[in-house]
């Protein structure tokens, strides 16, 4: 049987974003005065340290930006190969998401491939993976 | 000579695998060798810097603190560091640069110790103890089994293959080089015992694509010590010194997936920035390279080449070879002569610069050196001439 994957310890800053997939939304963190984005999630703005910051749920939708097919079991019983990808995110510039491409064959994922968010729920933590678009 | 900072010496353990003896021993084994070469004694040290200070959670990875080595050594101390939140493995002896020019301190001793092998044989004491959760950096990566750097660097690597065209063939050349090297360097015996083959490495197991096993460095016992001293106490050393002429480091955003490329494109121009030599003054390369990858980012950063260009100027190999036009990481490197974790590089640098290479020497009287460390979103690095 497959491991659990690590489960992040929820804190005031990460919980909106490993929790918000239980409502089906990914939070990322957002600026109230400037509207740009951080993360990783802090309790204020990285581009103009506002602390007027919320969770806003954004699109996701993105684009592989790079990926590596992994053949490394780095735990027991671990299934290899699988794709550990970097997805930019739609509408949420200078933001990035490591995340692993489910439900194709490693082979048939790509640079540059459109692909949108897909929850995997385990003990409470609601982890961003991503498919490949149509 | 003043407000000048030399390397006036350089030590090194035994480097081996699960290695029975204990990590402060080592560190004391290559703190001798360093201080003797120096020709200084032990009570001449009056500062001691290390990278990243002793890792409380998980000691095979920095088993040794400052304040041991203070203490087990007899060291009177002006000033002391160990951090791991320096640009990287490198701004240790950078910092000990900045108090031998401060005059606060005249002789400083810099360590890096090991114990990774090691401390997998003896879980107990060496190992981080099992965590239900993760948090900090690596739960932006943990949780989607990209557990390793080796997974974080291939996503650099794969953007340089998807964009330039980087070949296998011609990143091969970096594990290839550094066997070879390593064949010739007594200190590597316990990690290369042949010299790799590109037939070998192209039929070798994938770890993280576009990285294969010999891409990614393996865990080690030992210990690097470096001393750094004053420009006006070099009446008391019994050496060629070394003089740190440079150096530069950075972080942009201390996050492995939300830079585009390792930092070494931010570093290698800054070092330039703050010498009159040039790129085309440069003798060696001693690399940071953990993982294959990283040398072809210094290789483009510092300017040897343009970015992108990497793979071409190391294809083949003979431009990197010890009597190409620049010997890459002489000693073996991470790849061919185990994970010192960055202060290698300025041992061999050193070593080289003063002929004391032995089999390995590279021909002429070189004169330049570059010696850097890290990778990801830190870096750093030291240029170091004989002048």
């Amino acid at each position: 049987m497959a491991p659990p994957r690590p489960k992040p310890k929820l804190d005031q800053e990460n919980t909106p974003f490993w929790t918000g997939g239980a409502e089906g939304k990914l939070n990322i963190i957002k600026c109230g005065d400037c509207g740009e984005y951080t993360h990783p999630p802090r309790v204020l703005c990285r581009h103009c340290q506002s602390e007027n910051v919320a969770p806003e749920a954004v699109a996701g939708t993105g684009v592989i930006d790079t990926m590596t097919v992994n053949h490394q079991p780095w735990a027991k019983d671990l299934p290899v190969p699988y794709v550990i990808a970097r997805v930019a995110l739609d509408g949420v510039p200078g933001v990035y998401l490591t995340t692993n491409i489910v439900n194709s064959p490693v082979e048939e994922v790509k640079f540059g491939d459109a692909v949108r968010v897909t929850f995997e729920e385990n003990d409470g933590i609601f982890y961003p993976l991503f498919e490949k678009v149509g | 000579m003043a407000k000048e900072a030399y390397i006036t010496g350089v030590g090194q353990s035994e480097v081996g695998i699960r290695l029975p003896r204990h990590p402060l021993l080592l560190t004391l084994d290559a703190a001798k060798e360093a201080v003797a070469e120096a020709g200084l004694t032990l009570d001449q040290i009056d500062g001691v810097f290390s990278f990243p200070g002793k890792s409380h959670g998980y000691l095979a990875f920095s088993p040794v603190g400052t304040d041991e080595v203070i203490d087990a050594l007899g060291i009177k101390s002006k000033w002391q560091m160990g951090a791991l939140e320096q640009p990287a493995q490198l701004s240790a002896i950078g910092m000990a640069a900045w108090a031998v020019k401060e005059g606060i301190c005249r002789h400083v001793l810099c360590f890096r110790t090991v114990y990774e092998a090691g401390g997998m044989a003896d879980p107990a004491h060496y190992m981080p103890a099992r965590s239900e959760t993760v948090s900090g950096p690596s739960q932006w990566t943990s949780p989607f089994w990209a557990t390793s750097a080796a997974c974080w660097t291939a996503q650099y690597a794969a953007r340089h293959v998807h964009k330039y065209g980087l070949t296998r063939e011609q990143l091969g050349q970096i594990a290839i080089n550094g066997s070879k090297n390593a064949m010739l360097n007594p200190r590597a015996r316990a990690i290369t015992k042949e010299e790799l083959t590109l037939d070998k490495y192209m039929s070798a197991r994938m770890i993280s694509t576009p990285l294969c096993l010999y891409d990614c460095d393996r865990f080690s016992d030992a210990s690097t010590v470096i001393i750094v001293s004053a420009g006006d106490a070099l009446d008391e050393v019994k050496c060629e010194p070394i003089r740190i002429a440079a150096m530069a480091g950075s972080v942009d955003r201390y996050s492995w997936d939300q830079v585009e490329w390792p930092a070494a494109y931010d570093t290698g121009p800054d070092l330039w920035k703050r010498t009159d030599y040039t790129v085309n003054d440069v003798d060696m390369a001693q690399f940071y390279d953990g993982f294959a990858f990283l040398p072809i980012t210094w290789l483009e950063g510092l300017g040897f080449c343009e970015k992108g260009e990497g793979g071409k100027f190391i294809e083949g190999g003979t431009r990197i070879a010890r009597d190409g036009e620049l010997p890459l990481n002489t000693s073996g490197g991470q790849l061919g002569s185990g994970r010192l974790h960055g202060f290698g590089f300025a041992h061999e640098a050193v070593t080289q610069l003063r002929g004391n290479g032995g089999d390995r020497q590279i021909p002429g009287d070189p004169k330049v050196a570059v010696a850097s460390s890290g990778g990801g979103p830190m870096a750093a690095a030291l240029l170091l001439t004989k002048d």
